[in-house]
């Protein structure tokens, strides 16, 4: 894993010692989960959450550190700097 | 614009514990802690859990923690499920947090520290968080209060700010330290912002002195970078896992991070933080690290306030 200091101490062999099978697992239940969701009869807007859901598991496909936090970024409402003012705080 | 993802180098130590697939250590360890567990410690550590709301909780989890290794906690004021009707409600609150909970605890050993507020949900009524904040004072000098907390945002609204801001004009005026409530979920990363651009535009505050809670991934780096401490939040769903805050205590270091499991009401896990011990030493993790995020981290953070008086295990 990219940006990490203290887990260069372990090799990949270790990491994934303990983590390749919970990984796929939770791979398997988000295939399942969008299975589940395409069974399901579409009814009007669904305010933009499939859209990120799958542009979420985009991120998981790019070659760059930080992926948890961009996920998190990408569920996350924007921040406004001017809020004070909007707020007139 | 500080990033999210940025803090400088880490200072941890290597693990020490030899480990080929987690066992390994774990089993070496062990071994070398047999008297600890013979003498009834599960966990082989003792801890504090920082941020943990026992009125909440059974007498038979105080029982549990104590077999856990946990020594001490502290319980921030926060919302009941229900909006109190009046300042006598918050009044009668706190009176429990200052003398029954201390007394529970006592009966296992474990010692009760509790923090005063009127938290972001309830803040939306800015008339009655008003009444409260007048009367905080009247238990700030009651043994085991660390300060003001846990104040916050929930839904980043302008009454909770207002209250929020309120708030930190009494932490400073009665030099007291502050524990933080981030939001959750989409409204985390827009209300660490604003708290974090209400904290730092305060120059009288001192940055050592205040703790910021429920940080993740996006949020974490923003308060570190900023000297404040940072608290990790255990969930058993939806938030943050023993794994991922093992992660974040792997990339940006032990120093001025804690670890909760915020047990309260809902669906929590007040053994959260014995979890992430486990997940430490699964790791390979050596003790000092262990103890340093779940024991003498609090110690550094509390001791900064003039209610803390700790007895620590003999
Ligand atoms: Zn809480």
């Amino acid at each position: 894993m990219k940006g990490s200091c203290m887990l260069g101490e372990r090799t990949r062999e270790a990491v994934l010692e303990q983590e390749f099978l919970p990984l796929r697992a939770r791979i398997l239940e988000i295939a399942a989960g969008l299975d589940r969701l395409d069974r399901a009869v579409a009814d009007g807007d669904d305010g933009g959450r499939r859209d990120r859901l799958e542009n979420a598991i985009q991120l998981l496909l790019a070659d760059e550190p930080s992926r948890a936090a961009r996920i998190q970024l990408l569920f996350s409402r924007d921040y406004d700097e001017d809020w004070r003012t909007r707020f007139e705080l | 614009m500080p990033s999210p993802f940025s803090r400088g180098a880490c200072s941890a130590s290597a693990a020490q514990v030899p480990l080929v697939s987690g066992r390994v250590g774990v089993a070496s360890w062990f071994a070398g802690q047999r008297s600890f567990f013979i003498a009834g410690n599960c966990t082989g550590v003792y801890y504090i859990d920082p941020h943990i709301h026992m009125v909440s909780r059974t007498t038979d989890d105080y029982e549990t923690l104590a077999k856990m290794g946990c020594v001490a906690l502290s319980e921030p004021a926060f919302w009941a499920g229900y909006d109190r009707g009046s300042v006598d409600g918050f009044r009668d609150y706190f009176e429990q947090l200052t003398t029954f909970e201390p007394k529970r605890a006592s009966w296992y050993g474990i010692q009760h520290f509790t923090w005063l507020c009127i938290n972001a949900k309830e803040a939306e009524n800015v008339a009655l968080a008003r009444d409260v904040i007048a009367m905080i004072p009247e238990f700030l000098d009651r043994p085991g209060v660390l300060g003001i907390g846990e104040i916050g945002l929930n839904k980043n609204t302008r009454n909770e700010a207002t209250v929020f801001l309120e708030h930190i004009e009494l932490a400073v005026k009665t030099n007291e330290q502050i524990l933080i409530h981030t939001p959750h979920l989409e409204d985390k990363y827009q209300g660490t912002r604003m708290i974090l651009d209400m904290l730092t535009g305060d120059g009288r505050l001192d940055r050592n002195r205040v703790l910021v809670d429920h940080v993740e991934e996006h949020t974490v780096g923003l308060v570190l970078e900023q000297g404040f401490w940072a608290g990790m939040t255990l969930y058993p769903v939806s938030k943050c896992t023993p794994q991922r805050a093992a992660d974040m205590v792997e990339m940006y270091g032990p120093e001025r991070l804690l670890v909760n499991s915020a047990g309260d009401w809902g669906p929590s896990k007040p053994t959260a933080v014995p979890d992430f011990i486990l997940e430490m030493r699964k790791r390979g993790h050596p003790e000092s690290l262990i103890k340093r995020v779940v024991y003498d981290n609090p110690l550094t953070f509390f001791g900064q306030s003039r209610g803390f008086r700790f007895n620590p295990p003999v």
